[in-house]
Order: structure tokens, then sequence, then C-alpha cells
């Protein structure tokens, strides 16, 4: 059974990347236990450590200021490659409890579902500015709310830096948002419901048990 | 009746029950299981007290950790061993047919499923690994699923799902010599980039995939999911039908044939719409070898290393310098000047017979170069026995190949087939992320005969001359 995810205020942390991969949230030397715990350890771990195991102090999860994140902000087709669930179970396990981005690949995407980790689509530009306030701003810290399908920002955190900015500035608009900007997003109703509440899905699926062996008999398969 | 798409027809044959919203209590024909993605879920099932619904639908093997090397002798990796020991456990346990290190079917699970005759045009078809789009090849809708719904379909045989939009990418036209589905494929994504299909299942249609062999279907297919889509899907005809006959599971005589008449039927209809499209001639493709980080990031082996400052987009400007950052390739290098260190010849993708043919053939009576270590992985014990039968395995050692055990090897190398840091690997894959195949390894993506040229020559070379 899930974890329910209702809302969550918490430091968001950028991560300015597009396409990260399975294969870099949790490298397959990690995917040998058989346990559905303790993969946070090895959170993105060839980006996290050097070759000698120590930590990589230029990756940005390594940064002492953001040691306290659980909303991870990336960029577009988050999760793609393989279908381990280990990616979201290691991005719980670490502390992570939503990830904003404009894409996500799908099997990804459903896995979070199942795991109360909520992952957030918002529109590519919306999702630049986050990444830069996240970067520039200390404490950035970021509410989502389900049941509403909001994000709301701090107040104050869309205000543009002094410093010219050569990510991607040229392709968004530079307007700042008003303090406490708040992004609706869309969410399939029934990966709402499920996650809301917490649900098992397979206890619900097993009340269509009748119709289930009804199938197999008409398939021959039963 | 409006006219139909293949997924469409497969999906409506598949409903248990549909909610108004369209959330589909979604039926499952087989359920392939591996060591690496259901110790989990098993695990799930024992602490609810829930029952596996039809173990006589589920099939294990043991793929993904295994090692290629001597099976005679125990597993070093006392944890991979312990996974490997735990399916056994748990298939004895609920009852699941599995087919172990020992078992003469044994191999990738997605090499093994076709083989055995599991894989059947219009089925169901779900595994705890991403590549199992390559069963669409038989036209079977067949796409991978996490751990919690491996659990969900050990459980109710079933899956809740919501129809994907469709695709359809048509191929016409011949393909030149030494121009393989590989190369079709990896062109695909090089166009529409590894989230260009995104909430999709595609069809691939049009001539030059309907004279492709199911082996090459399947390499097409399998990919399917580096550009983001749940499935790829194959219309089942003659071809499919002849690698089925008389295959394990798949039916005889009389319901044989009364198959093959249903199967017909599932081909899409002409007319029916699909959401997206794209069409390519197969003419126009050459040889192609992946230059970056994801397997959008292909090129000609006539091209050179794409410059980043030419790229019109800031997010694939920055993606691709850090990709040749960590490629360790500069700008406008000649794909034919890069040197390799290793070659890969093996995976879900490109392990089959008819790939290990076309690579044999291409090295018969040379010799790997130097510089390169060399390693065929073939996908199952029965590809390896018959290679061998073919005297295949002496044509890979004789040019100084390692001939080794059916598994998933360097693909992903979660066994001790892995790249050291900094080398550089032609490899018959399906991704080159980075530390795919060992941390700072870099992999280059290509078809068999182009990893086989490479592995003689050193570096890339346009296996059109060879």
């Amino acid at each position: 059974m899930a974890e329910p995810f209702t809302t969550h205020t918490g430091l968001a942390v950028p991560l300015d990347r597009i396409n990260v991969d399975t294969d870099q949230i949790i490298p397959k030397q990690f995917l040998k236990r058989i346990e559905r715990t303790g993969f946070g350890q090895f959170l993105f771990y060839d980006w996290r450590f050097t070759g000698d195991g120590s930590p990589d102090t230029g990756f940005v999860l390594n940064e002492d200021r953001y040691r306290d994140a659980t909303i991870l902000v990336a960029g577009d087709n988050f999760g793609c490659g393989s279908s381990r669930e280990h990616a979201p179970w290691a991005l719980q396990d670490y502390g992570f409890r939503v990830i904003i981005a404009p894409s996500f690949a799908d099997i990804f995407y459903n896995n979070c579902f199942k795991n109360g980790l909520l992952p957030v689509v918002l529109p590519g530009d919306t999702v630049r500015r986050m990444l830069r306030s996240a970067a520039e701003q200390h404490p950035y810290s970021v509410s989502v709310d389900l049941e509403r399908q909001v994000v709301t920002e701090p107040g104050g955190a869309s205000e543009p830096s002094g410093a010219p900015d050569s990510r991607g500035a040229s392709e968004t608009s530079d307007a700042p948002e008003p303090g406490g900007a708040s992004h609706p997003f869309e969410v399939d109703p029934f990966l709402k419901h499920f996650i809301l509440e917490g649900l098992d899905e397979i206890g619900w699926t097993l009340q269509f048990e009748d119709d289930i062996a009804a199938y197999e008999r008409t398939q021959c398969t039963g | 009746m409006p006219p139909k798409t293949m997924y469409e027809k497969v999906w409506d044959q598949h409903v248990v029950r549909e909610m108004p919203d369209g959330l589909t209590v979604l039926y499952i024909d087989a359920h392939l299981i591996h060591e690496v993605t259901s110790p989990q879920a098993f695990e799930g099932l024992r602490t609810a007290g829930r029952k596996l619904r039809r173990p006589d639908l589920t099939y294990a093997t043991m793929d993904h950790n295994v090692p290629t090397t001597d099976r005679s002798l125990p597993m070093t990796d006392e944890i991979a061993r312990l996974q490997v020991d735990m399916l056994s456990r748990n298939c004895e346990e609920f009852g699941v047919p599995l087919y172990d290190l020992d078992s003469p079917r044994n191999g990738i699970v997605h090499v093994i499923g076709p083989e055995l005759g599991i894989t059947q045009p219009g089925r169901t078809m779900v595994c705890g690994d991403s590549h199992t789009s390559t069963h669409g090849a038989f036209g079977a809708l067949a796409f991978g699923i996490g751990t919690s719904e491996v659990e969900h379909v050990m459980a109710t045989q079933c899956l809740l799902q919501k129809r994907s939009r469709t695709f359809e990418i048509r191929v016409d036209g011949l393909l030149s010599e030494g121009v393989t589905a590989k190369d079709i494929i990896l062109n695909i994504i090089r166009r529409t980039g590894t989230a260009g299909g995104t909430g999709t299942v595609i069809e691939y249609a049009g001539s030059t995939i309907r004279g492709l062999s199911m082996d090459e279907r399947m390499t097409i297919c399998n990919m399917s999911i580096e550009l983001g889509a749940r499935a790829g899907l194959i219309a089942p005809d003659d071809t499919t039908f002849e690698y089925l006959a008389g295959r394990e599971f798949a039916p005889e005589g009389a319901a044989f044939d009364r198959a093959v008449a249903e199967w017909r039927t599932l081909a899409t209809d002409d007319g029916a719409e699909f959401d997206e499209r794209l069409a390519l001639k197969a003419d126009e493709i050459v040889p192609q070898v992946s230059w970056g980080t994801n397997p959008g990031m292909v090129t000609d082996v006539t091209g050179v290393v794409p410059d980043p400052g030419g790229m019109d987009s800031e997010n694939d400007r920055r993606a691709a310098e850090k990709a040749l950052s960590y490629m360790a390739l500069e700008p406008n290098t000649s794909i034919t000047d890069i040197e390799i260190d290793r070659v890969f010849i093996g995976s879900c993708t490109n392990s089959r017979l008819s790939d290990l043919r076309v690579a044999a053939d291409v090295i018969k009576g040379r010799r790997v170069s130097p510089r390169v270590t060399a390693l065929v992985v073939p996908g199952s014990h029965a590809v390896k026995r018959q290679a061998e039968a073919e005297g295949l395995d002496r044509v890979f050692q004789e040019a100084g190949f390692e001939w080794r055990e059916a598994g998933c090897s360097m693909c992903l190398g979660m066994n001790p087939d892995i790249l050291q840091p900094g080398e550089r690997c032609a490899s018959t894959s399906n991704r080159n992320f980075e530390g795919r195949q060992g941390r700072n390894g870099r992999t280059h993506l290509v078809s068999p005969p182009m990893a086989a040229a490479a592995a003689v020559a050193g570096r890339f070379v346009d296996v059109r001359d060879w």
C-alpha cells in the first residue's frame, strides 16, 4: 500500500539537466537488493560520489544548503530509460516527496504514484524559472497541494537576480511573477485518487475478481 | 464499425472492465519475470497473504545479473547469488515455471519469450523490464512495468491502464547492403529524440518493415522505449506465422490454423486514424553510430561528431556539451576516426542467431585489433547451441572474440562484464547512458556488423565498404 500524499512544503533543489535517466538515478550495481528500502544512499551515485567514493563537491545535492531538500526540480523527460522502480524508491528513501519537471518518462511517472512520490508536470518556462530561483535564492521553499492541484512558490521567489543568466534566459520571458506565484498542474483523476488516499491498488482491482474470472472463462484460459 | 488500429483491437479484446473515465482493468495473457525486479513483488504478495493468480501464465528466467563465464562454477557475487536464489525459492513457493541457469530454455527474457512461442500475436504481455516492447514484433501488446505493477499482475493477472495515443512510423523502400534493422531504429530515435514517443504505442509499418525477418523486427520494437513509447507493434504476417510454427508454446495442428486465421484479423484497418505519424525512406538510411549519452544522439558513420555550438535549442546544446565531455569527443571529429577499446555483441536488442551470423560474416578469417577486447554473448542457450552447431563460435574465437554463456551481460553491466573507466565500446545494445556499461565507460550504439567491423579495425568503419 502506497504512502498517501496530500500536501507538502519543502526545500527545492535544482537538477538542471534534461533526460535524467533511471541509470543515473540508481546505477545498476545497486539493483541486487531484494528489499524496497535502503536505496537512498545510492541515489545519483555516480554524480554524488567520485571514483574513490568521496562526495563530489561539484554536484548540487552535495551542497550544504540543499541537504534537507525534499523537492527535486529537473529538466524535460525525467526518469527515462529502464523500468526499475528502484528509481522512485531511491528518490523517496533519500527524502524526496515531489519531483517537478516539464515532462516525465511514462513508466517512471507511473512508478512514482505507487510509492507516494508525486511527479508534477509544470510548463517548461515555469520550471526554468524555478530552477533559477532554487539556485539563486535560499531558502527556496515550495508548497505542493495535490487536492487543489497547485504548486506555490515562496513570496518574492521569482525576482530575477542581477546577474545575467546564459542558461536559457533568452528563451523565457524575464518578467517576474508576483511573490508567492501559484502554478496549477494536471494529474490523472485516478492516479490522484489513489495517491491521495494511499489506496491499495491490488485490493481495488480484486473487487472485480468475478469479472476477471468471467473474462478468463470466455478466453478459455481459466 | 469505424476502422481500428491493431493496438485498439488488441486492447479491446483484453478489457475486463472499463470505468466511465476510461480507466480499464486490462487482462494480461503472459507475465515474464526475472531476478531483479521480482523479489519485492513476491514479498508483497507474502506480506498481504495473496496468491499468485495464474502461475501457468507466468514465466521466469534468470538473465540480468548472471555470470556469462563458466556456469559450473559458483557465482562469486554474493548479493547477485542471493537474488538468483531468491527467484528460485519464490518460483517454487508460488508454482511458477522457472528457466534457471541450468535449463536449456534459459536466456534473456526477451529472447526466450519469442523462442519458446510464449510471444504470440494479439496477446498482452508485460515484464518488469522496459525492453518488453520487443514482443510487439509479433503483434503482441507488450510493455515494461515497475515492480508494484509486477505484484499487481501476479495478484490479479490484470493491470489498471488507460489507452495510449497511437503513433504510426512507416519505413518504405529497400535497405542498402550493410544497413540493418538497428540502423533503422537508431535513425528513428535520432529524428524523434528520446521523448518523441512518450505516451504513445507505436505501430511500425511500410514495405521495409514487411520485408524484415522476425529477429530484425524484434530489434526495431525492442528500442521503442528509447523514444519513450510504451510499446511498439508490427502486424503479424506469414513471416510471423512461419516463425511461430512448431514452437514449444505455440498452438499445434488445427489449433494453429485457427490461431493464424484469428491473427490475420489483427492488422490495422484501412482508414484507421493515428494520433501521430512519421515516414522514412529506407534507402536514405546508412549505418548509424551514437556519439552521445542517450540513444537519440546518433549520426551517420560517414558523418562527424556534432558541434554543440551549432545547435538551435539551449537545452540540446547544453546536453550535447555534457555528453561530449563525458564521451571525451571533440566536435567535428570524423566518426571513422574514433578508436575503440571494447566490443560487445549481445543484449535483447541484438543477440539472436541472425545477429551473430552477420557479425561472424564480417570477421571471418580476420583478427580482432590488438587494441580491442571483444565479447560475444548469445541471447539464450538455444541461440548459443545453434550458433555452435553452425560453427559461429569458432569463427568468433579464431578472430579473438570471447564466446560467452547467455545473459544480459555488458548491456547493463550488473554482472562482472563491465567497461573500465575511460574505455570506449562499440556495443550492439540499446542504451548509451552515462555509466550504463560501467562507471565512466563510453558506449557507442551500433549494429552487429558495424560492431564486428570496428573490432577488427580498432575504430569505426563503414561496413558497407567492408
